[in-house]
């Protein structure tokens, strides 16, 4: 299983639709070397308002890493490892299992235990259990779906993280939190002007965000436990905009005009202790802090075009980045630090590309035309960014070697400016 | 343990997210386009300008120079083109002579490239008149630049004849935006 799992290209982890106004998902590209599994139902299962193993099995095929195989016809359901035919599901092909059992609570909550197996070595590979009410069905799956994906691949799963984007729905703008699979949408800020670049704190308790309500660039940082939008946390003269969150949560680069031209500032989180990082006489926007915390990666026009820089964060000289073409922007570092996905124009095309930063090796992950706002799911694995459908904003996703792509739309809407949230528990 | 917080904490966002829309659905206060209505308050000798008078309003009268509010840009550009200098001059002047006059700037840009490249090429195009209006004699307290970005289109269609309208300057009196 371990050696299947490193044979595999690196992929995906992502998303899904439903309901009134919420994202729909598109897989437009599938990977080779999918890992066979069997999600079978949980014994009592029947006992939940609403299926648990298949939202699981939902997030594990939409990663692009996993086929899900068909389970009919299995009675009775095993719940224990005991109670596997290994010799059925090794002619069935599968190299994993999952297996399961639900259980009412006298309290009207609901016990889960589940199992992964591995068919060939007829072995367990986890085994845990959740209490769980029912409106945390979704989250349970969500977490089911991660410990079998780490299991299976070594790598860390998405499935039970938040994204956040902005709707535009006629002269209304709404930002909004949904699973990693769209799913469960909130929206936690809705206003008739518009709202831009939404960042997630480190913890997933706050985001940062750009409002137009005062009729320019305003910057807010809004807790998502909080039913209402707070004070500004920088609204000076000029315009207000481009917040970065530094990895420790403590402070934010920000851009502001007030001292004339666009220039990058750090402040505090409530917009405390405000000093300014650079000075320049070009414009230096979309600050990004790399996860060490030491350095800040931005675009200037400083040397006649729009390009990507790199200062260290205590300040100091700014080194050049991007040098092909001119017009490259919005870094953003990779969770390893390895790796800046960033957007290139060429030839009028706005494509999402990636560089290697040890070798500054660069690679189109997109074709355009008008690709924007990338955005790192926190396991590095994937990249979300908004682009164009038929006219019409809409979310990508793109696996982090260009291999899985899935579009995310939501009817008679734009969506745009995604921001993938941290792992839970950070 | 650990898995209830964030199960809880799913649900609280949940919970404090239902009552949002209603915070936040507020009247659209900025469109009433009634002349001045804050000032009026004010002494009336000190805010000539947004006073409504008998008179035309120099700044509406179609035949003045001050009619003129907008410039436009050539794509990836901010310089002032020397048509719309003289309206800017113009303006400047207008705000030198009526010290209680305020005047917003504000930069838009077409909608290709980044939402926030583009706040700060709307900015530096705000920003440019600004300057102009200040070597003509406005005070930097009348003035204030700011950027709408890609934001605020005039015009939605994709072509360049909609870009164009697009990449412009406004220049707004108090009571105007």
């Amino acid at each position: 299983m371990k050696r299947t799992a490193t044979l595999l290209a690196a992929f995906f982890v992502f998303l899904a639709g439903a309901a009134h106004a919420q994202l729909t998902i598109e897989i437009t590209g599938g990977g080779a070397n999918q890992i066979p599994i069997a999600v079978l139902p949980f014994v009592g299962e029947s006992a939940l308002p609403q299926s648990l193993t298949e939202i699981v099995e939902q997030d594990l095929s939409r990663s692009g890493r996993f086929r899900t195989l068909f389970v009919g016809g299995v009675n009775p359901l095993p719940a224990e490892p005991s109670q596997v035919n290994f010799d059925e599901w090794k002619s069935r092909l599968a190299d994993a299992l999952v297996i399961g059992q639900v259980q009412k609570l006298p309290d009207g909550r609901f016990e889960v235990r589940f199992r992964l197996l591995d068919v060939p070595k007829q072995a367990s590979l986890a085994g845990f259990a959740f209490t769980l009410s029912a409106t945390q069905i979704r989250l349970t799956a969500h977490k089911i779906a991660d410990i079998i994906y780490e299991k299976l691949t070594g790598e860390r799963g998405v499935f039970s993280t938040r994204i956040a984007y902005v709707v535009k729905q006629g002269a209304r703008f709404e930002l909004r939190v949904a699973d990693a699979d769209g799913q469960g949408a909130q929206a936690i800020l809705i206003s008739p002007e518009p709202i831009l670049s939404p960042s997630w704190s480190p913890d997933g308790t706050r985001i940062a965000y750009v409002s137009f309500q005062h009729k320019k660039p305003v910057l807010y940082v809004q807790s998502l436990a909080a039913n209402r939008q707070p004070a500004p946390v920088a609204n000076y003269k000029g315009s207000n905009s481009a917040p970065a969150w530094s990895p420790d949560g403590k402070q934010l680069a920000v851009v502001l005009s007030k001292d004339g031209g666009s220039q990058m500032y750090l402040m505090n989180a409530d917009g405390g202790n405000l000093r300014r990082l650079a000075v320049s006489d070009a414009i230096d926007t979309e600050p990004f802090f790399t996860p060490d915390g030491q350095s800040i990666y931005f675009t200037s026009d400083r040397g006649g075009s729009p390009q990507i820089y790199r200062m260290p964060a205590a300040g100091g000289d700014p080194v050049r980045i991007t040098f092909d073409g001119d017009y490259n922007v919005s870094p953003r570092v990779a969770p390893d630090g390895k790796t800046l996905a960033y957007i290139s124009r060429a030839n009028g095309a706005f494509r999402l590309m990636v560089m290697d930063l040890a070798s500054k090796q660069t690679q189109p992950l997109t074709d355009g035309p008008r690709d924007e706002s990338p955005s790192f799911a926190p396991s590095g694995r994937v990249i979300l960014y908004a682009t164009d459908l038929d006219g019409r904003g809409a979310l990508a996703a793109v696996s982090s070697d260009g291999r899985v792509k899935q579009r995310l739309t939501i009817q008679a809407a734009d969506v745009r400016e995604p921001s993938w949230g941290p792992f839970p528990g950070n | 343990m650990k898995k209830t917080l964030i199960a809880g904490f799913a649900f609280a966002l949940l919970c404090g997210c239902a009552s949002q829309p209603a915070e936040e659905a507020k009247p659209a206060e900025n469109r009433t386009p009634v002349p001045a209505p804050a000032p009026a308050p004010a002494p009336v000798t000190t805010q000539p300008a947004q006073t409504p008078t008998v008179q035309a309003n120099p700044l509406k009268d179609p035949n003045n120079i001050l009619s003129k509010r907008s410039i436009y840009y050539d794509y990836d550009k901010y310089e002032v083109k020397d048509e719309y200098r003289p309206a800017v001059q113009a303006h400047g002047k207008y705000l030198a002579e009526h010290r209680g006059a305020k005047m917003l700037v504000q930069g838009n840009c077409d909608e290709r490239g980044s939402r926030e490249y583009n706040i700060a090429l709307g900015q530096r195009r705000a920003d440019g008149v600004k300057r102009m209006l200040l070597l003509m004699g406005a005070a930097e307290s009348q003035v204030e630049a700011v950027s709408l970005g890609e934001e605020k289109p005039r015009c939605t269609d994709r072509n360049e004849a909609c870009y164009s309208q697009n990449r412009r300057s406004d220049m707004l009196y108090s009571g105007e935006y």
